[in-house]
C-alpha cells in the first residue's frame, strides 16, 4: 500500500489555465523520490496540493491519497480543513520553498520551532525547550542565538535550516522538501543532505525531494521524476535518469548539468 | 561604457585608484548583538568587471551587500563610492548614487510588492529615478517588456501579480528589476540560487552580455560555483566575517589556499560519474 498516491491530478487557475496536466505518481513508507524540472513547470503547486494548501481560486481534480500509518487514510483533494490539520505535520509535512514565507516574523524562531513539537508531540516546559534546542543544535552550529532571533534577523541560510529543523522536528511520515538547500553554500548544503539522508533513513520516513539541481537529487534519493509544463515526463531510477534519459528534455537536463560540471572543473583544474 | 567618467584603459588589479565601489577596512555589528558579523573588509569593484562572494551561510555576504548599497553604515572603515565616502545623509549624492547601482535581494518574495502587479514593480527604477515619466504612462514602458523577456519571462507577466509566479519566476523578476534602468553596477545576492540549469545559464549569458555590451559592474553573492566561474574575474571567499582569501577566480579555485576554500571546491555536489565508455 502506497503512502501516498498521486492519480490523474490536474491543477487549473481560475481562468482555467492548467499547471499541472494528469499527474500520477506514488510514494511506498522509507522512499526517497525527486522532483525536477524546470522553472515554473509545477513542482511547487505539486507539492502544496499534496499537503491541500493550494492558493485561493486554484482547482485541483484528480485524487491525492496519504495513507500514514495511525491515520485514517484520506483523499486530500475535497477533504475538510479539520481532517487536513490533523494530518500535517504527522502524515505529511513541508519545507517550503522561501523560508521566509513560512516563518511568522513577529516571532522568535525559537517559540516558532516549539509550535510544531507542542502541538504534534505534545512536549510541555523543559523537555519542550531541551526538543527545541536540540532540534536547532541538528541543523545550525550557534541553536540559542538562533532560538532567540527573530526571522529578519538570522541569514537566508539559517532560516532555510530553521525551516528544515521544524519539519524534522515533527517526525512525519512524509517529508517534502522544496528546493530546501538553495540558500546554503556547498559545505553547508553537504552537511544538511547528510543529516536529512541519515534522519529520513533512521526514522523511516518517506521523502519527496525537490530540486533544479540533478546532482543534489541523485545524492538523497533513489527515484527521480521530471516534470514539464505541469507533465510528467520521464520517471526511473536515479542511474537510469543520469545515465541514459529517454526523453528528449530530460537529456537535455543531464546535459546542461554536465556542461556546468566540466566548465567548472575546467576552472578549478587550471 | 563611455558615458562614465571612469572610462579608459582596461582595467588591471593594481589600477587601485580606479575603483567604482570599495570597502576600506570595514567592520560591522548588529545592534544588541554581541559579536562583529564583519571584520577588517577590503574589496574593490573594478569597472565592468565582476567580483564574487562566497562563504559560509551566515558568515555574513548579505550584510556586506547592504553596507555596500548604502542601505546600512558600517561600524567602522568606510565605503567608497567612486573614490568618495558614501554620504548616507546627503540626498543629492545618494540619489546619483542610486541612479548608478541597483541590487537583487537573496529573498525574492519578500522583495517585491505583493499588492503591485509586476509592471508596477519592474517599472518602479525608471519612475523612482526620474528615467520615465510619472503616473501611468511611464508603467506602459517598452523598457519593461524588454527585461521581462530578457528574463525569460513573457510580456503578459507584466499583469500579474508576484504570488502568481513560481519561485524562480520570482527571482527573475527581481533581476528584471534590477537591469531595466541599465545601472553601472549590479549588487546581487544569490540572484540564480532558484533557477534550474537552463535557465541559469540564460541569465548568465544575460549578466556577461550587459558587462560586455555596457560595461555593468557586477558583485555577486553565489554559492554556485559554476556560476562564479563563469561571470566573474576575481573571487573573494569569506569565513567568520572575514576575507580569507581573494584573487582571481580561476586561482582560487584551482588553487586554492585557505582550508575553508579547499573544504568548499571539494564539497560541490557531482553528478553520479559518467559511465566509462558508454
Ligand atoms: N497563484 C498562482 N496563480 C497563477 N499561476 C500560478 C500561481 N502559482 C503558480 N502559478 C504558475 O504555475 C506554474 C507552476 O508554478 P510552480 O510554483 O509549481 O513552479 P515550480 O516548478 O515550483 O518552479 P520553480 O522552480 O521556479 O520554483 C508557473 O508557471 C507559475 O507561474
Ligand atoms: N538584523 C540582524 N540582527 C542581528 N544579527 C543578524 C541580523 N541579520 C543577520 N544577522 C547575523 O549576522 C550573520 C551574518 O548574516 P548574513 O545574512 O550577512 O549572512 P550570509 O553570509 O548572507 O548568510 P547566508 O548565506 O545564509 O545568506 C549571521 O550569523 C546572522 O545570524
Ligand atoms: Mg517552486
Ligand atoms: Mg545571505
Amino acid at each position: 500500500m502506497s503512502l501516498l498516491d498521486v492519480q490523474g491530478l490536474s491543477i487549473r487557475t481560475e481562468d482555467g489555465r492548467e499547471l499541472v496536466a494528469d499527474l500520477s505518481f506514488s510514494l511506498d513508507a522509507g522512499e526517497r523520490v525527486g522532483l525536477i524540472g524546470e522553472s515554473g513547470s509545477g513542482k511547487s503547486l505539486t507539492t502544496l496540493a499534496v499537503m491541500g494548501l493550494l492558493p485561493p481560486g486554484m482547482t485541483a481534480s484528480g485524487s491525492i491519497v496519504l495513507d500514514a500509518p495511525g491515520l485514517p487514510r484520506t483523499e486530500v483533494l475535497g477533504a475538510r480543513e479539520r481532517r487536513l490539520l490533523e494530518l500535517r505535520g504527522r502524515a505529511a509535512t513541508v519545507v517550503f520553498q522561501e523560508p521566509l514565507t513560512a516563518l511568522d516574523p513577529l516571532m522568535r524562531v525559537g517559540q516558532q520551532v516549539a509550535e510544531p513539537l507542542r502541538r504534534v508531540k505534545r512536549l510541555r516546559g523543559a523537555a519542550l525547550r531541551q526538543a527545541v534546542r536540540d532540534a536547532l543544535a541538528q541543523v545550525l552550529p550557534d541553536p540559542d542565538r538562533i532560538a532567540r532571533a527573530f526571522p529578519h534577523e538570522i541569514s537566508g541560510g539559517q532560516r532555510q535550516r530553521v525551516a528544515i529543523a521544524m519539519a524534522l522536528a515533527c517526525d512525519p511520515a512524509l517529508l517534502i522538501a522544496d528546493e530546501p538547500t538553495t540558500a546554503l553554500d556547498v559545505t553547508v548544503q553537504e552537511e544538511i543532505l547528510e543529516l536529512l539522508s541519515t534522519q529520513v533513513a533512521e526514522r523511516g520516513m518517506a521523502l519527496l525531494f525537490v530540486s533544479h539541481d540533478l546532482a543534489v537529487v541523485s545524492a538523497v534519493t533513489e527515484r527521480v521524476l521530471v516534470l514539464r509544463h505541469g507533465q510528467l515526463v520521464e520517471e526511473g531510477g536515479v542511474e537510469q535518469i543520469v545515465h541514459s534519459p529517454t526523453h528528449a528534455y530530460t537529456r537535455e537536463l543531464v546535459g546542461s548539468a554536465r556542461q556546468l560540471e566540466s566548465a567548472l572543473e575546467r576552472t578549478a583544474k587550471r | 561604457m563611455s558615458t562614465t567618467p571612469l572610462a579608459g584603459p582596461a582595467p588591471s588589479d593594481e589600477a587601485v585608484g580606479t575603483a567604482l565601489l570599495e570597502a576600506c577596512e570595514v567592520g560591522f555589528a548588529y545592534r544588541g548583538a554581541g559579536s562583529p558579523v564583519l571584520h577588517d573588509i577590503s574589496l574593490s569593484l573594478l569597472p565592468g568587471r565582476s567580483l564574487a562572494l562566497v562563504g559560509e551561510s551566515g558568515t555574513g555576504k548579505t550584510t556586506l551587500l547592504r553596507l555596500l548599497l548604502g542601505l546600512t553604515a558600517p561600524t567602522s572603515g568606510r565605503i567608497l563610492f567612486e573614490g568618495e565616502p558614501l554620504a548616507l545623509g546627503d540626498r543629492t549624492r545618494m540619489r546619483a548614487f542610486r541612479r548608478s547601482v541597483q541590487a537583487v535581494f537573496q529573498d525574492p518574495y519578500s522583495s517585491l510588492d505583493p499588492r503591485a502587479r509586476v509592471r508596477a514593480i519592474v517599472s518602479e527604477p525608471l519612475r523612482s529615478l526620474g528615467l520615465a515619466p510619472a503616473g501611468r504612462a511611464g508603467t506602459r514602458d517598452p523598457r519593461v517588456a524588454a527585461a521581462l523577456e530578457s528574463v525569460g519571462l513573457p510580456a503578459e507577466a507584466a499583469d500579474r501579480y508576484p504570488h502568481e509566479f513560481s519561485g524562480g519566476q520570482r527571482q527573475r523578476i527581481a533581476i528584471a528589476r534590477a537591469v531595466v534602468c541599465d545601472p553601472r553596477v549590479l549588487l546581487a545576492d544569490e540572484p540564480v540560487s532558484a533557477l534550474d540549469v537552463t535557465t541559469r545559464v540564460r541569465i548568465v549569458d544575460l549578466l556577461a552580455e550587459l558587462k560586455e555590451q555596457q560595461g555593468l559592474t557586477i558583485a555577486m553573492v553565489s554559492h554556485d560555483l559554476s556560476v562564479v566561474a563563469a561571470l566573474c574575474e576575481q573571487t573573494a571567499v569569506l569565513e567568520h566575517g572575514r576575507i580569507v582569501e581573494q584573487g582571481d577566480t580561476g586561482d582560487v579555485l584551482s588553487a586554492p589556499t585557505h582550508p575553508y576554500t579547499r573544504r568548499l571546491v571539494a564539497s560541490v555536489p557531482r553528478l553520479p560519474a559518467p559511465r566509462p565508455a558508454s
